[in-house]
Formats: C-alpha cells, sequence, structure tokens
C-alpha cells in the first residue's frame, strides 16, 4: 500500500522528527555571533553609568585614548550625524504617550544603572575593556525613583522636562461593568504584583558591523533583522537597500532580542566612522543591566461573582513600571494582555486600565508572553480567590465559566473574536492524568503528618500569530508595521527547494517545522527542502519573530507559496501529459494524471520543464513563488496545566513535585518541537513563580546583576513535565494551526501560585504575590499564624 | 603591553603552541586563538556552562581556567567529541531527544553529561540532574535534555555489555 499525499494526507506534517539544524549544533559547527570574524576588526567596549539617574557633568576620555591599541572613544557628541533617537514604534491613535528622547549614547543625562556613555574601540578585546575603565566620567547624581506606584504621586522625575513620570494611560473595556458588579454575590479585590524579570537568553546580545563601499553589513544577535534594517537605514541615513542585517545563529531570545537596540546602532555607526569591522559583544553583566526586561506590573484586581461561581464582572486597573524609557514596544505591552483579560471565561464585562510610569531602572519591553502571562495570572489567581471565597472547587468554578464550545467563533467582552476552543475537552483530558479524589485523600494524609502539598489550576487562553494587520496597525491598535509575514518558494533545476522566510528562528526549529510544511505541498521529502530565514539579504522582506507567529503566520505564508508552485506545477504537467490541468494531482512524489500514476513527473522533472522553457504558451518560465499573508484574525491557544508542590513549612521552600499540561495548538506541525516549546514556556514560569526576580534597591542599583544573584532555574530545582495535547483547529490559516512558543509561559504561574496556597490554606495563608521565594512564603506562613484565630505554630 | 607565555595545549587530539597573555582565559584561547567556537561564552561567573570542556578528563568549565593553568594538559571541546556521521552517542541522544532548541548551551551541556557519564555510565534522572546544576538553558526546561543523558547512558552501557562478534 501506498501513502499518499494527494489531497488533504500529509506525510510530514504532524510528524515528530527530529530537528533539520540540529546536526550542526551538537557538533559545535553553528556559527554564533561571537563566532564571526573579519579581518581587521575593531573591539567595542561601553562605558557604563553606575548611576541611577545623574547629569553628566565631564568625560574625561584621555588616559583611555593614549591606551596601547586604542583606536578611539566616542561619547554622544560625536555622534550629531544620527537621523534621529532610538525607535518607538506604538502610535495608539488618540492616546498621549511621554516619549523622551533616547539615544545610543546618553545625552547629557543618565537614567538608569548600565545607561551608556561612552565607547572605546581597539584591537584586542580585554584591551578596550581595561580602557573603558580609563574614561573617568563625573557624574551629578540626582533624586531616584524605583517604586511604580510613588512614581506616580510626584518628583522625583525621571526625565524633570516632562514634569510627570507618567507615561500614558490607555483602557480597553466591553461590557456594562457596573451592571456586573451589581449582579454579583461577592466582589475579590487584590494586589496582584507580577514582578520584573529577564529574558536572559544564554547568548548574550552581539553585534557585528562592518560598512564599506557605501553599504552596511550588521550581523546581530536578533529576532527581528528587518525591523533593524529598516532602522539602521533611517537612522544612519543610508539607503535601506544597501544595509543587510544577518540573524546568525542566534542563542536564545525569549522577546529580549525583540529589539531595536542603542548598541546595533552604536556599533555600525563606529564602522562607518572608522572604516573598520567592528564588533561588540555583551557580557551577561551588561545583559541583565541593559538588555530589555519584562513584566513588573502592580494590578489592583476586582472581580464579581454570583454564589454559584458565575463570574459577573473583571475590573483590573494596572500600573505598568516600564523602567527609563520607551524602548520600540515598550508602553504597548501590558495592552497584549487586556485582549484576553477575560481569559477562556464568558465574562460579560471586563475592564482593563492601564498607567505606564518611568522609572530609574532598566525599561522594559516584551518578553516572552508579553502581557499575556501577567494577565493570566491576574485572572487564573483571582479565580481561585473567588473559588476559596465561595467554598466552590478551583475546577467546577472554571467549567461553570467556560465558554462553550458552540459559542467559537467566540466574541467575547474585550473585542476580539476567539477562533476556535474547546476548554471543557483540554480540561478533562488533564483530570484523566491527575485523580483528583486521590489526590486529595494524599493531600489530608499528608497534613495529618505535618507535610504540605497543594494543587494549582490554571485553564487559560492566549492571544498570538501576531498579527492582523486591520487590528494591531496604525488604523488598529497603533503598531507601526504590518503583521503579515512573507515567503518564497524556489525550485531549482535539479527539484530541491529553497524556502525564503521572513520569520527569523532562534530556537524553534523553524528549518524542520517549515521544511515539513513545504514539503507535504511539494511532494519531496523535508531533506530538500532548506529553509533560510534571518538575513534581509535574501528574500523578501519579512516581519521576523515574536508574538508565537512564526508557524500560524510565517507557516501559513509558505504554505501559500508552496501551493501556488503546486498550481503551476500542475500546469506544466498536463502541458506535457496533453491533460487538463483540473486532472492532474500530486500523488507519492508525483504530479501525474488523477488515476495513472505511473506517468506522472517529479518536481525535479517539472523544475527542469519550466527551467527549460518546455511549458504552455503565455506562461512565464521558472518555478517560484512568493507571498505576503496577512492574517484575517489572531489565533487562540489554550489549554489547562496543573501543578502539584510539596511546601516545607518550616523553611518556606517551594518544591514543584509534580506538573501536568494539556495544551491545544490546533493542528501539531511537529509534535516533538510543540512539547519541546511547551517545557521551555512552563520552565520560565516555574522560573518567575519560584526563583528569578529582577531587584533594584532604593537607590536605583542593580541587586541582581550576574547569574549569581539572579536565579534561573536549573535541571535541579525541575521535575520532568507531563504533557498531553488536544486538537481543536484553527479556522484562521489553512494549517489549523496556533502558536505554541508562549503558552506554557502564560499558563504556568498561576498554576504554582495557586497550588502553594492551596498547600498552605490549613496555615492561614488565603493569598500570596510572586516570587514565591523561602522567604516569603516563610513570612506568608507566619504572618498567617499571628493574625489566624487558631494562632499558634504550624503543626 | 602584557607580557607572553608560551602555552602547549593538546586539543582534541592536537598539539597547540600558543604566546597568550598570562590572563587569557582557556575558552579565548580555544576559541579566538585555535578558531574552535563550539565552545560558548554565556556569563562572567562561572553559572552557565557554556563553556565546560574537558580538561585532562575532567569537565571544567574553561571561563574559570586560564589558559597558562591548562599548559601540557589535554583538552577536548564539542569539536573532539564527534562529527556528522560519527556522532557521540551523547550528542545522538541529543539530536534523537530534541535536547536543544537555540542549540547555545548543548556543547557546554554534553561535556558536562559526558563528565558525569565517564564517572557514573547509568545516573538515575535525580543524578542526571544534580550533576547538571552548574550548566544553565533557557529553552528546554531540562526535560528533554535529562531524557538525552539518561538514554545515552543506556545506550552506551548497552554497547559496552554487547558481546564481541568473531567472524
Amino acid at each position: 500500500m501506498s501513502i499518499t499525499n494527494g489531497g488533504t494526507a500529509e506525510l510530514h506534517v504532524g510528524r515528530a522528527l527530529r530537528r533539520k539544524e540540529d546536526p550542526r549544533l551538537i557538533t559545535g559547527q553553528g556559527r554564533y555571533l561571537d563566532d564571526i570574524s573579519l579581518p581587521g576588526t575593531l573591539w567595542a567596549a561601553l562605558v557604563r553609568s553606575p548611576e541611577a539617574n545623574a547629569k553628566i557633568v565631564s568625560i574625561d576620555a584621555s588616559a583611555a585614548r593614549e591606551r596601547a591599541g586604542i583606536e578611539a572613544v566616542f561619547t554622544n557628541e560625536d555622534m550629531n550625524d544620527l537621523a534621529g533617537p532610538l525607535p518607538m514604534a506604538w502610535v495608539p491613535p488618540g492616546i498621549e504617550i511621554q516619549n523622551p528622547e533616547h539615544w545610543p549614547l546618553a545625552r547629557g543625562a543618565v537614567k538608569h544603572v548600565g545607561d551608556p556613555v561612552a565607547v572605546v574601540l581597539g584591537t584586542d578585546r580585554y584591551a578596550v575593556v581595561d580602557a573603558a575603565e580609563d574614561v573617568i566620567v563625573e557624574y551629578e547624581s540626582l533624586p531616584v525613583v524605583t517604586d511604580p506606584e510613588a512614581a506616580l504621586e510626584g518628583g522625583p522625575f525621571v526625565h524633570d522636562e516632562l514634569g510627570t513620570n507618567q507615561v500614558h494611560e490607555w483602557s480597553l473595556s466591553g461590557g456594562d461593568l457596573e451592571a456586573g458588579f451589581a449582579q454579583a454575590d461577592v466582589t475579590i479585590e487584590r494586589r496582584v504584583v507580577n514582578h520584573r524579570t529577564a529574558g536572559a537568553p544564554i547568548e548574550c546580545r552581539g553585534v557585528l558591523a562592518d560598512y564599506r563601499a557605501g553599504a552596511l553589513t550588521v550581523w546581530s544577535s536578533t529576532q527581528v533583522p528587518h525591523f533593524l534594517r529598516l532602522f539602521l537605514a533611517i537612522l544612519l541615513n543610508i539607503g535601506e537597500e544597501h544595509v543587510r542585517v544577518i540573524a546568525p545563529e542566534v542563542g536564545g531570545g525569549f522577546g529580549s532580542k525583540l529589539q531595536v537596540y542603542g548598541e546595533e546602532v552604536l556599533v555600525a555607526w563606529c564602522s562607518r566612522k572608522l572604516g573598520a569591522p567592528v564588533k561588540w559583544i555583551e557580557t551577561r553583566s551588561e545583559n541583565m543591566a541593559v538588555a530589555h526586561q519584562g513584566r513588573d506590573q502592580i494590578a489592583y484586581v476586582k472581580m464579581g461573582a454570583q454564589r454559584d461561581g458565575t463570574v459577573t464582572a473583571f475590573h483590573v486597573k494596572i500600573i505598568a513600571d516600564l523602567g527609563a524609557y520607551n524602548m520600540l514596544l515598550t508602553p504597548l505591552i501590558p495592552s497584549l494582555g487586556a485582549f484576553v483579560m477575560g481569559g477562556c471565561y464568558k465574562i460579560p464585562a471586563v475592564q482593563t486600565d492601564i498607567v505606564g510610569v518611568f522609572t530609574n531602572k532598566c525599561p522594559t519591553d516584551a518578553i516572552r508572553g508579553a502581557g499575556r502571562p501577567e494577565a493570566t495570572h491576574m485572572i487564573e489567581v483571582t479565580l481561585d480567590q473567588v473559588a476559596a471565597e465561595l467554598g466552590l472547587d478551583p475546577v467546577e468554578i472554571r467549567r461553570k465559566n467556560f465558554i462553550p464550545k458552540e459559542d467559537f467563533p467566540a466574541a467575547v467582552a474585550t473585542g476580539v473574536i476567539y477562533d476556535s476552543g474547546d476548554y471543557n475537552k483540554s480540561l478533562d483530558r488533564l483530570l484523566e492524568h491527575v485523580d483528583m479524589p486521590a489526590f486529595r485523600r494524599e493531600q489530608e494524609e499528608l497534613r495529618a503528618a505535618g507535610r504540605y502539598r497543594g494543587i494549582g489550576f490554571s485553564t487559560y487562553t492566549e492571544i498570538c500569530g501576531l498579527a492582523p494587520s486591520r487590528v494591531t496597525g496604525p488604523g488598529g491598535v497603533g503598531i507601526q508595521a504590518g503583521g503579515w509575514e512573507s515567503a518564497m518558494v524556489r525550485i531549482h533545476n535539479t527539484g530541491s527547494v529553497t524556502v525564503y522566510t521572513g520569520s527569523s528562528g532562534h530556537g524553534q526549529g523553524h528549518e524542520t517545522t517549515f521544511a515539513q510544511i513545504a514539503a507535504d505541498r511539494l511532494g519531496v521529502d523535508p531533506a530538500q527542502v532548506e529553509i533560510i530565514h534571518g538575513d534581509t539579504g535574501t528574500g523578501p522582506e519579512g516581519r521576523n519573530t515574536y508574538g508565537s507567529r512564526s508557524v500560524a503566520v510565517g507557516g501559513e505564508a509558505i504554505a501559500r507559496s508552496a501551493n501556488k508552485v503546486a498550481e503551476k506545477a500542475k500546469a506544466i504537467v498536463a502541458h506535457q501529459l496533453e491533460a487538463a490541468p483540473e486532472d492532474i494531482e500530486l500523488a507519492d512524489g508525483k504530479f501525474s494524471v488523477r488515476g495513472s500514476p505511473d506517468t506522472g513527473l517529479t518536481l525535479a522533472e517539472v523544475a527542469g520543464a519550466a527551467y527549460l522553457n518546455l511549458i504552455p504558451d503565455g506562461m512565464e518560465p521558472g518555478l517560484e513563488e512568493t507571498t505576503f499573508y496577512d492574517p484575517e484574525n489572531f489565533v487562540f491557544p489554550f489549554g489547562a496545566h496543573a501543578c502539584i508542590v510539596d511546601v516545607d513549612p518550616e523553611t518556606g521552600k517551594v518544591t514543584v513535585a509534580r506538573y501536568v499540561a494539556v495544551d491545544d495548538c490546533g493542528n501539531a506541525i511537529n509534535p516533538k518541537l510543540i512539547d519541546g516549546q511547551v517545557h521551555g514556556g512552563i520552565v520560565h514560569a516555574i522560573g518567575q513563580a519560584l526563583y528569578e526576580r529582577v531587584a533594584y534597591d532604593e537607590d536605583g542599583q542593580l541587586v541582581t546583576g550576574t547569574f549569581v544573584d539572579y536565579a534561573l532555574p536549573t535541571a535541579a530545582e525541575m521535575p520532568s513535565f507531563e504533557t498531553d495535547r488536544t486538537v481543536t483547529p484553527s479556522p484562521v490559516n489553512s494549517l489549523g494551526a496556533k502558536g505554541v512558543g508562549e503558552a506554557g509561559t502564560i499558563a504556568a504561574s498561576p498554576a504554582v501560585t495557586n497550588a502553594v496556597i492551596d498547600a498552605l490554606r490549613p496555615l492561614g495563608v488565603t493569598y500570596i504575590n510572586m516570587p514565591l521565594s523561602p522567604m516569603r512564603v516563610w513570612e506568608a506562613i507566619s504572618d498567617a499564624q499571628d493574625t489566624s484565630p487558631k494562632g499558634g505554630v504550624p503543626a | 603591553m602584557s607580557s607572553t607565555c608560551s602555552v602547549s595545549l593538546n586539543v582534541n587530539g592536537v598539539e597547540h603552541h600558543l604566546e597568550v597573555e598570562p590572563r587569557l582565559l582557556l575558552v579565548h584561547a580555544l576559541r579566538d586563538g585555535l578558531g574552535l567556537t563550539g565552545t560558548h561564552v554565556g556569563c562572567d561567573t562561572s553559572n552557565c556552562g557554556a563553556c565546560t570542556v574537558h580538561l585532562d578528563g575532567r569537565a571544567v568549565k574553561s571561563c574559570t581556567v586560564l589558559a597558562v593553568q591548562a599548559d601540557g594538559g589535554s583538552v577536548t571541546t564539542i569539536e573532539g567529541m564527534g562529527s556528522e556521521g560519527d556522532l557521540h552517542p551523547l550528542q545522538q541522544a541529543f539530536w534523537d531527544d530534541h535536547g536543544l532548541q537555540c542549540g547555545y548551551c548543548t556543547p557546554g551541556m554534553i561535556m558536562a553529561a559526558a563528565g558525569l557519564l565517564a564517572e557514573n555510565p547509568s545516573p538515575s534522572e535525580a543524578e542526571v540532574r544534580h550533576a547538571l546544576e552548574g550548566n544553565l538553558c533557557r529553552c528546554t526546561g531540562y526535560h528533554n535534555i535529562v531524557k538525552a543523558v539518561m538514554s545515552a547512558g543506556r545506550a552506551t552501557q548497552a554497547a559496552a555489555e554487547r558481546p564481541e562478534v568473531t567472524a
């Protein structure tokens, strides 16, 4: 029996193939940024501010310049040929945003620790670091503000000229909030703190720029080479056609490389200025201080519900600490969560009010999930609080409020349309893995023995596949970029395939997933399909990788281009076989007349005909097609997660004993890679829930400046994960697929938090904010014991 | 200018003689001096383990060893473990089990895991997790890394126990 990939059957999509990119990566043959060298390269080192808010009184670089091997030292004064400050790409209609100038090198003042003041260039990577130490900068310290709520009250101001620290106000609401709360039997209010975290890719940032003969080539460890090219061209006044940006192998991004960074502009500027290639490799200490950070929202949430658990209204007021400047999308990030502030529940009235605030800290921007982990945390933790208040089971209150599957596509209060969902299905599947009656019995037994085990749930949905331009673009939310993606599928003379995608992978497995998509539509093996990404010098304009968009937008663009190629192939084959094009099908790797597979042509034979011009009259020779695909809607993955924790009441230490995740990202392209994304996503959120926190002291000094102080989860703390999937195809794209890169991170922090609260309820702990460090958990227990009517020490 | 020192290193079976600054880190000697860029740098504080190599048979963080300290030593890097078509069991297992995503931590992970398996050929999951706590990965959540190390351990054991086939 033969397998056919004619019609809708898929040969390669849906298979857990090993990755095409791995052989080079497991043998040390990958080329990351610092692995690329050009003859005559100068090294750059930055002189950075130790002050959180200060005027620059003077900069004396004379000693540095005199050091052997030092070619130049530049400050902002040298860069007056820049066309403008660094970009912020959000211009929301009708909203006023304070947007102070932000330059690659500080212009007269520094606003957070790590702000760059000068750049030192020389021939040796160690020598430039030594020389940077010799640049003497005199500062006049200014008062510092680090608490966003205090910053809203008045001075000191991060940017004195503004006379305020408030950046903007933005709201999204739907339904009658007042009526919703009027119908509620109970109203729960909490202050939900979602603390600041770091993206922390294991490869820090890095830039290599080579300006020669009027053209600029920049290699950058970036997620967004096309955006970077555009802004380099604008800021440096170079024709966009003369700027090429290459993202080589990129060692993780997690949103922190979705940025147009000052260092990228600076290094390119230095290369042009000095007529030599210039390389800058960020240290981890720099990365912790100046790579944009994430989260940092204080939310005052209010949820109203009826006695049976029906949620009638949800109102969230977010104070978003944006740090010292707006970067590419800084003030927009909290808004991304607002669109799914109703979660997977049928809540008639939902309102999100956001206030952005400047503080003397590193700017925030997109970090894995970008606004949606925060929203999910608010909803899922608050819903548990409501359940506890009403004496309801956390599973049952979720079922009570789920948007029923019959409602899809479902228009929700926040104004978006959820594409597809079956929330009971994923929760049912979860409960096949987690035997709740058995768990509760075990929990009781352990409690009797003085051990505190808890379970927490998170039933989430999120909004991804960014983005339909009509919603997010200048006519909608106001992002100054289209949300489309491009793909060019080129068949070579011999029938092998190159796909040029504008999506720019950095660990997700684009080369494998995209090859699977193209292969099925062309009748070839994925091994014959090469995916070219991350290079603005090849293929069409692109919109890069973020917001779990690669498969749902970039993959769909590839599918469409491949389909166009297949249609042309059918016309060529019909011409060769003297048949009608509509009678040609792709089966067994051949384009043949339906019912006569033996007479068919392979893609190689079709390509031969196309390039030898053995084609119908009037048809263009060649065999390649391009698509720009702008989605009609977002996609909305969902799922049900359960976390089981053990809490030591003596030390406050939380251990994740078990984690079960059921995710639904529509049709699976490669299940192996989906599981990998889910695992990593969950750990990113467990890291935030239990260990990670970017901390500044009240003087604005960064306390967590290295991996010694910033606690990434290690293998030793993490459990193995139990993952499962349900499949609810998306109607938005022909793949039926949704994104999965952020889902785990969006889902997991409330599951952990709810589990800790569940564990500690007998000790009187009813609510706790992340990070659930031993100290914080111990204090929560201690406080609860002090105020508990029962009092006393834990048994 | 700093004075330099002569250093002899056997790297992946090849003898090298380098003139280095006394402060040059082994990782930079390997990467910048010998062009072996498979060994990566991910932090300033010896926390991340991306730079792990073997020095005289033991896994070390090459950002924490000076090149002069390795003088006369024998170094194995990821490039010396195996190549496409002739993969080391750990490389094979990382590929089979999707033990990597961005791949940046992977060489260090494999070298650290090889250090573990040399001492403990059939580690438990807890032992693998403990042994890898000095190697950070932000992509995989460690799940598939642990799985890969355990399956590589089993594969190595099985190969060792297989009777010699004689003609």
